[in-house]
């Protein structure tokens, strides 16, 4: 597997521009829709077995996108991939796929409000279970009081 | 054992210009004198009479000055903060002369020095080693962050002061503060100790809850 392989790949597959070269390949956003579909290739077909990071961007009234990136080790290509959400901020969960997706995706729920369906523990992870809000969100103000101190 | 003099009043190290005065006065002074600082903090009064003395202390002035010379702080470190503090209690700073033991558990303890930024979710775990501490006890809130939320202070998760969980009697500013810093904050609080009444009014936690 080369970097040139998988762009043309990726090309043929989902019909998506990847641009980069080595190790940083961006593929242009996908469909949620086919995002486990896409994950599921760059694991098998592509080799990416190691799992780097999944968070979330909030580009305001444009809407959360999840941003994920796998790595192949051995070819030393690495994919960066996102997508963007709808205003429920629904996600397909990757954790079928990858074990480690699994406190990241709860980390985008506790810090942006990512539904990440098929997830099988969708709780919080760094913040207390009572929180409201999500505090990375754009709209989350400064100063936002909180519940007093048990 | 030799009556001291209480007709000399105890030499304060602001009464000398330099250290040459100090030794000449030293010098002077009968051989009895030297212990006269430690018997003024220990006793109200000196009574002198044909063949003896006799002492007047109060207990409570009695209790204050042990309470004083044995604080124990309970280990609670946060932070980077907590890296000044734990050089504080190594061999170089030392502050066992003062009398101060660490101790790993709240329930022997005196002191809790709150060393760095404490977060909404160690709150309720802040308070809870807090209320595990017998009566009388003091906090030193230590660092920035833990005086006011330092540069945390704006951010979703930091609480604005632990003076908001627990009470606090001495605030030892600095990012972190040095050694020194917190050895004049130690300082502080054996002058708040040695002064301890058990109807006075004593630090209270703020209302302030933004």
């Amino acid at each position: 597997m080369t970097p040139d392989r998988a762009i043309s790949l990726i090309q043929e597959r989902f019909g998506l521009q990847a641009a980069g070269e080595g190790r940083s390949l961006t593929v242009e956003p996908i469909p949620a829709e086919r995002w486990v579909e896409f994950f599921d290739f760059a694991k098998e077909t592509l080799g990416c077995r190691f799992f780097s990071f999944l968070t979330a961007v909030d580009w305001k009234e444009q809407g959360l996108e999840v941003v994920c990136r796998v790595e192949n080790l051995e070819a030393g290509v690495g994919i960066l991939a996102k997508t963007r959400l709808g205003a429920e901020a629904r996600c397909p969960s990757l954790t079928g796929l990858y074990r480690g997706a699994d406190w990241m995706e709860r980390e985008g729920y506790d810090m942006f409000g990512v539904r990440f369906e098929g997830h099988p523990d969708l709780r919080r992870i760094l913040l207390s279970q009572d929180w409201e809000g999500y505090p990375l969100r754009k709209d989350y103000a400064v100063d936002t009081p909180h519940a007093p101190y048990r | 054992m030799k009556p001291p003099t209480p007709q000399i009043p105890a030499p304060v190290w602001s009464e000398f210009k330099d250290l040459q005065e100090w030794e000449k006065l030293h010098q002077e002074r009968p051989e009895g004198d030297k212990a006269s600082g430690l018997v003024e903090s220990l006793f109200d009064t000196i009574e002198h009479f044909p063949g003896g003395w006799l002492a007047v202390t109060s207990t409570e002035k009695l209790f204050n000055w042990a309470r004083k010379s044995s604080i124990w702080p309970v280990t609670f470190g946060l932070a980077c903060c907590a890296i000044e503090m734990m050089a504080t209690f190594a061999s170089r700073f030392d502050v066992e002369r003062f009398g101060m033991v660490t101790w790993a558990s709240p329930r022997h303890s005196d002191l809790m020095i709150v060393s760095g930024t404490v977060t909404i979710k160690m709150a309720p775990m802040l308070k809870r080693i807090y209320d595990q501490m017998p009566d009388p006890k003091w906090v030193i809130s230590m660092g920035s962050c833990a005086n006011s939320g330092g540069p945390f202070r704006h951010g979703y998760h930091v609480v604005k002061g632990v003076d908001r969980v627990v009470p606090v009697d001495v605030y030892v500013p600095g990012c972190p503060p040095t050694p020194e810093s917190l050895m004049f904050g130690i300082l502080k609080l054996q002058d708040q100790v040695a002064a301890f009444q058990k109807t006075g009014n004593r630090a209270q936690p703020s209302t302030k809850s933004d």
